[in-house]
Parts: C-alpha cells; sequence; structure tokens
C-alpha cells in the first residue's frame, strides 16, 4: 500500500500499460518534450522515446481521428486531449467515428481507444476552459464515459479503459489531480459500469462523481454532525450508468440528492434522477432532489466562479429543501 | 480563378492535364505498357462492374427497394478502379460516402454490396450500415465515411498503424473535391506529412460538392494539387477518365510511398455523370457539360480502345460484359431474397 496523488495514480496506470503492451501508444499536445500541461506523462518520452509518446500539433480532429484508425488498426492507442473543453473540435471525430464504427460495420471493427481529459471548472479558467463535456459524451452509445474521483479509483478505471475494447473517455477531475490516497502494490482493477459506495449510511443517500464527491464528503460529515446518516455513491461510470446500486441505496434511506458539479441543465444527474423516479418511486418519501452549477458560461473572476461551481452547501440546502433534514 | 466565366471555366475543365509523372496517361497503350492485356480486360470488368452495379441500384431506389440516400460513382469508374487496382491485400482502403466503386473494386461480395444496400441481414453491415458505409475489414476496405473529410484522420492513422508495425503497408484513401474545405482535411495533411505516414491521398475531384461548383466555393481555382506544396507532399495530377494513366500515376506513388517517402497525394480530375445523389435534380449545371464528360465515359472509350488497337476481341469484351450483366442481376435477386435483419440485432454490435 502505498499513498499517491491521482495524478500520480493516472501515470502509474499508463506507465505500466506501456511498459506491458507494445501495441499501447500515446498521443496528444505537448505530453512529451512538454511532459504534459498536467505532467502526467512527465519523462515518458525518454523512457519510451517519441514513436510510443507522440507529440501532436494542435490539431484535436486530426489527432484524436488517427488514434481511431490506429485503433482500428489493432493497436490501442491512448489520446490526450490538453482539456476536455478542446475535445468540441474533435466531437465529430469521437462520436460519428470512434462511436458508430463499430455498429456501421455490422460489429466488424472496433476501436479500443482510451481519451483522456482534465475536466471541470474552478481554477478560473473562464468560459472555454472549465466545462465537463464528459456529461455530453456519456449519452453516445458506442462508447464508455469513466471519471476517477480518487488514486484508488484513478488507477483500477485506467487499467481497465486501456484494457477495454470500446472508445473509453477517463475524464480527469482538474482540480483533484494533487488529491491523496491509498493504492495497494497488489494489482487489482475496476470493473467499467459498476457505482461504489464510498460511505455507508442509514437517512439519506448522495450521488455524485468525480469532483463532485469531495462535495458529497463535506456535507456527508455536516450532516454527521446533525445525526444524519448519509450514505455516498460515486458513479465512477457515467456510461455504462449503474442505476440499481442506487435504487438499491434509496430502497434502504427512502432519501437522495444527485449532484453535478457540470451545469445542472443536461447533466447526468438529469438522467439519474428521471431513472430512479421510474425505479425507486415507492421507496421514496420525497422528491429526487438535483443539485447543479448555475445555467451560464464559466466566469472568470473567483468570486462568481465559486459561486456559480456546486458547493456543499448546495447539497445540504437541497438536503433542508426536499426532506427537512 | 474563382471569378472565371462559364466558357472561361469550361475550358478550363477541358484542360485537365495527363498525368505529370512523366509518361503520359493516355499512352499507356503502347509496348511499355504498365497492365499487361489480362490487366487490361480486368480493369474493364471492374469498371463495367461498378456501372451495372450502380445502374441497378438506381433502378432499386426508383422501386423503393433501396432508400435513404445513394450517391452513384457512374462517372468516376476509372479513378477508383485505376487506383485500387496497384494495391496489395495488405493494403488499407478508405472511402467516402460515394464509397460502390472503390468497394467493388476492392473485391467485396457484389451480392453482400447490394444485400446492405437493400437494408438486408446478409449485407456487409448486415443492414445496419447503408449505401454510404460498406465497410469489409477482411478486405482491409475501412469504410464508406459520411461525413465529408471525416475519413481522412481516420486513413491516416491506419497508416500509422503500418507505420508503428514496421511494415511496408500502406493507406489508400479517397476523398472528394468537397471535402478539401474541410478543416480536418488541412489537419490531417500536416499531421501525415510532419510523421511521414505511408499513405496516398487520392483525391476525386468531380468538380461539384453536392451542388456547388468548385469554382463558386474555392479560392484558387479547380486544381489542388499545387497546394500540396504547403505541406511539401509530392502531387501530381492525372486525368480521371483514363483507367491506366491513374494506373501509373498510382503505381508512382505507391513506389514511393512503400519506399518510405512519406505520404503522396494524386488529384484525378473526373465527373459524376448523375447528380449529387438520386434526389439532385442537377439545377445548378448544364446538360452541356455533362455531355462533354460523357463522351470521354471509359467505360465506353476504355474498351473501344483495346478493341481498336487489336489488344483484345470485341468477343472477349462481349463475354465480360454477360459475365457481370449475370453477376448484377444475381446480386438483385440475392438482396430481394435476403431476410431483413432480426430485430435482435439492434442491441448487437453497439460495444465490443
Amino acid at each position: 500500500m502505498s499513498q499517491i496523488v491521482l495524478r500520480e495514480a493516472l501515470k502509474r496506470g499508463l506507465e505500466e500499460a506501456l511498459e506491458n503492451d507494445p501495441r499501447v501508444f500515446m498521443m496528444g499536445e505537448d505530453i512529451g518534450e512538454y511532459g504534459g500541461a498536467y505532467a502526467v506523462t512527465d519523462g515518458f518520452l525518454k523512457k519510451f522515446g517519441p514513436e510510443r509518446i507522440k507529440d501532436t500539433p494542435i490539431s484535436e480532429q486530426a489527432f484524436l481521428g488517427a488514434g481511431i484508425g490506429a485503433a482500428a488498426a489493432g493497436l490501442r492507442p491512448i489520446v490526450e486531449f490538453m482539456s476536455i473543453s478542446f475535445s468540441l473540435v474533435a466531437f465529430d471525430q469521437i462520436v460519428n467515428m470512434a462511436a458508430n464504427l463499430r455498429y456501421m460495420s455490422g460489429g466488424q471493427i472496433s476501436v479500443p481507444m482510451v481519451i483522456r481529459a482534465p475536466t471541470g471548472a474552478g481554477v478560473q479558467l473562464a468560459a472555454t476552459h472549465s466545462q465537463s463535456f464528459e456529461t455530453w459524451l456519456a449519452e453516445v452509445p458506442g462508447m464508455k464515459v469513466v471519471c476517477p474521483s480518487n488514486p484508488y479509483d484513478a488507477l483500477g478505471l485506467m487499467r481497465s479503459a486501456i484494457k477495454d475494447d470500446n472508445p473509453v473517455l477517463v475524464a480527469e477531475p482538474a482540480l483533484l489531480y494533487g488529491v491523496k490516497g491509498d493504492v495497494p502494490d497488489e494489482y487489482y482493477e475496476i470493473e467499467i459500469g459498476k457505482a461504489d459506495v464510498t460511505r455507508t449510511g442509514r437517512d439519506i443517500t448522495l450521488v455524485s462523481y468525480g469532483y463532485g464527491m469531495r462535495l458529497l464528503n463535506e456535507a456527508a460529515n455536516a450532516l454527521a454532525e446533525r445525526g444524519v446518516s448519509a450514505e455516498v455513491i460515486d458513479l465512477r461510470s457515467l456510461n455504462p450508468l449503474d442505476i440499481d446500486m442506487i435504487v438499491y441505496s434509496v430502497q434502504k434511506t427512502n432519501r437522495v440528492v444527485v449532484v453535478d458539479t457540470a451545469r445542472r441543465v443536461g447533466g447526468i444527474m438529469a438522467e439519474v434522477a428521471a431513472d430512479l423516479q421510474q425505479k425507486a418511486s415507492e421507496w421514496l418519501d420525497g422528491p429526487v432532489m438535483r443539485v447543479g452549477s448555475a445555467d451560464v458560461p464559466w466566469p472568470y473572476n473567483r468570486g462568481l466562479e465559486q459561486e456559480v461551481l456546486t458547493n456543499a452547501d448546495d447539497v445540504l440546502a437541497a438536503v433542508a429543501e426536499g426532506f427537512g433534514i | 480563378m474563382a471569378s472565371s466565366t462559364k466558357s472561361g471555366s469550361k475550358s478550363s475543365r477541358k484542360s485537365a492535364k495527363p498525368s505529370k509523372n512523366g509518361k503520359s496517361g493516355a499512352a499507356g497503350l503502347d509496348e511499355s505498357d504498365v497492365a499487361s492485356k489480362t490487366d487490361q480486360l480486368e480493369l474493364f470488368r471492374q469498371m463495367y462492374l461498378i456501372r451495372q452495379f450502380e445502374l441497378a441500384c438506381g433502378e432499386n431506389y426508383s422501386k423503393g427497394l433501396i432508400r435513404g440516400f445513394l450517391h452513384l460513382y457512374i462517372g468516376q469508374e476509372a479513378t477508383g478502379v485505376g487506383a485500387i487496382s496497384t494495391l496489395r491485400e495488405d493494403d488499407y482502403v478508405v472511402s467516402h460516402y460515394r464509397d460502390h466503386g472503390h468497394a467493388l473494386a476492392r473485391g467485396l461480395d457484389v451480392n453482400r454490396a447490394m444485400a446492405e444496400l437493400f437494408g438486408r441481414a446478409t449485407g456487409t453491415s448486415k443492414g445496419k450500415g447503408g449505401s454510404m458505409h460498406l465497410f469489409d475489414v477482411a478486405k482491409r476496405f475501412m469504410g464508406g465515411h459520411a461525413i465529408v473529410a471525416g475519413q481522412l484522420p481516420l486513413a491516416a492513422g491506419l497508416a500509422l498503424a503500418q507505420q508503428y508495425q514496421k511494415t511496408d503497408g500502406l493507406t489508400m484513401c479517397f476523398f472528394g473535391d468537397g471535402s478539401t474545405n474541410q478543416g480536418i482535411y488541412h489537419e490531417t495533411m500536416n499531421l501525415a506529412a510532419i510523421w511521414k505516414l505511408p499513405i496516398l491521398f487520392f483525391l476525386e475531384n468531380n468538380m461539384y460538392g453536392m451542388g456547388s461548383s468548385i469554382e463558386r466555393v474555392r479560392a484558387g481555382g479547380i486544381d489542388f494539387y499545387p497546394g500540396m506544396a504547403t505541406y511539401e507532399i509530392p502531387a501530381v495530377e492525372v486525368d480521371g477518365m483514363d483507367v491506366l494513366a491513374v494506373r501509373e500515376a498510382t503505381e508512382v506513388a505507391i513506389t514511393r510511398i512503400r519506399k518510405g517517402e512519406g505520404p503522396q497525394f494524386i488529384e484525378a480530375k473526373t465527373f459524376r455523370f448523375g447528380g449529387h445523389s438520386l434526389a439532385d435534380g442537377q439545377k445548378y449545371r448544364g446538360q452541356e457539360e455533362v455531355k462533354e464528360w460523357e463522351e470521354r465515359d471509359p467505360v465506353i472509350t476504355f474498351p473501344k480502345k483495346l478493341a481498336e488497337m487489336g489488344l483484345v476481341t470485341q468477343n472477349q469484351i462481349n463475354e465480360i460484359k454477360s459475365g457481370v450483366d449475370e453477376s448484377v442481376a444475381k446480386a438483385v435477386k440475392f438482396a430481394t431474397e435476403s431476410p431483413e435483419p432480426d430485430l435482435s440485432e439492434i442491441n448487437t454490435d453497439v460495444l465490443a
């Protein structure tokens, strides 16, 4: 067991794949000489060489698309976007090609590719660099979307993503790269599509993923001080979505708050809430409460940004509003 | 010239020059033929097959047996056939939405290709892809792609894999003049050039992106190959109505690619005799222009030339024609009699 930060966990997952599987290689802007915008790939170029650590031009469509082609030919590319906001210019390739190819070809083609991208707001990068498009990509059939909230999950999910025969987006919460956690030395993986109960409780279920988990932990601590026992669930995977685990929890707690740190409208929690309404209404003692960031472009000013971004108080307010606790 | 007049444009279109690869294109039929007599008959067979296949598609579209969008390759047969005839089995071919010709030239099963257009379970994609999305991975025919220029980076990635795996295989990527105004076209050219990828960019310049003449939508006139100098990608122009010229130019290019010289670019001037799709009334162009190109129809001129030069007999040509006619009729029958996909197929092939 060792305590490492989330960045190191991702790095460990990537590094062991590069060491163990010659089909694995990486592409992205400034992942080589520069070492990666968030230093996840620092030192890789020296260790693995320019054929496997490929610095690309600023051409997201082209290098993401090239990853698809390389994957279709049997390699296992790992492609990095410097920000998930930059994935927008490559959405055609992600959606029309990576996700659709298998179906359109009647199962002849598979695209075993990992797309990595830092996601989320909170560091004053304003509207074009602070978005959370894992929520958009989570509705695209033909691909998987995961988002770790701690080093253990980051390593386990990265291992599974690299082994997966489908395109998998690994959204990396930019605010959590430095978060510490225990990671066992023994090999393990985390199955994509399985949520995780990170804290058990009786009175209310709180659901989020990625950076949102920090808020849930804060909120759960505050509730505990009031004698309210919260069960906390980390989606870990947005697609496939483990709705059953949430339903199971709600059967026990009868109350639920679902929390996005992405914009509220169209976020993944809209999907979760709708599913719960259909599958768990008989166990619910109140509405499915939904919290998300304000539906505005991300502002630069710190005060404005913090106001827009979902925080633990928003979660507690939803608990109070929905259930009077 | 963006402002060229109609007559000016016509003369410039007519001036589609022969290959710049040394040998002149139409003169391919001399003693030093790159293609043997048998090969030439095979080239004709493939062009005629594509023509008859496309005619059958049009007919069955009118009957409502083929639906969706249907883009026919009629008129462009010499480009795809000439180019693909130079490839090895381990090379990849990537095409656009006007993909039937490339698919057949690559040897896709005629029955299964037709069945795909009919949306049947026996189709190459089990009826899930349709006309614009033909695939046969066993033949390394990697689609059939219907977002204009979207296939270019896919092709670059296939070539990247070939380079990574240290093979001397290559990827041949077809695209139309309409692709060239997409950003991804330029991104891919640059990427292929800096990484020296083993890829042949094959532009089928049929002068129109749907209903838009390239002269209306592109600064710099109708020639694209000179622009490749920007990326330091060697580029030539070839007469896309001359199958042997296309073949020659392609052989030169792929020899360079296999030697590790990086991407090459061929621009074939060609023409679709019909509309963009079967839904196209062609209000944007005159029939005179179409007629001028039809006079150079490779499916007619090529066998005529072969016969005139005494390289093949009319009997041989007739034999090929009847063989093809029969196989296309069989394909339509096969498609018509094939079952619809089972509804359980909806949920298969989504994830691996």
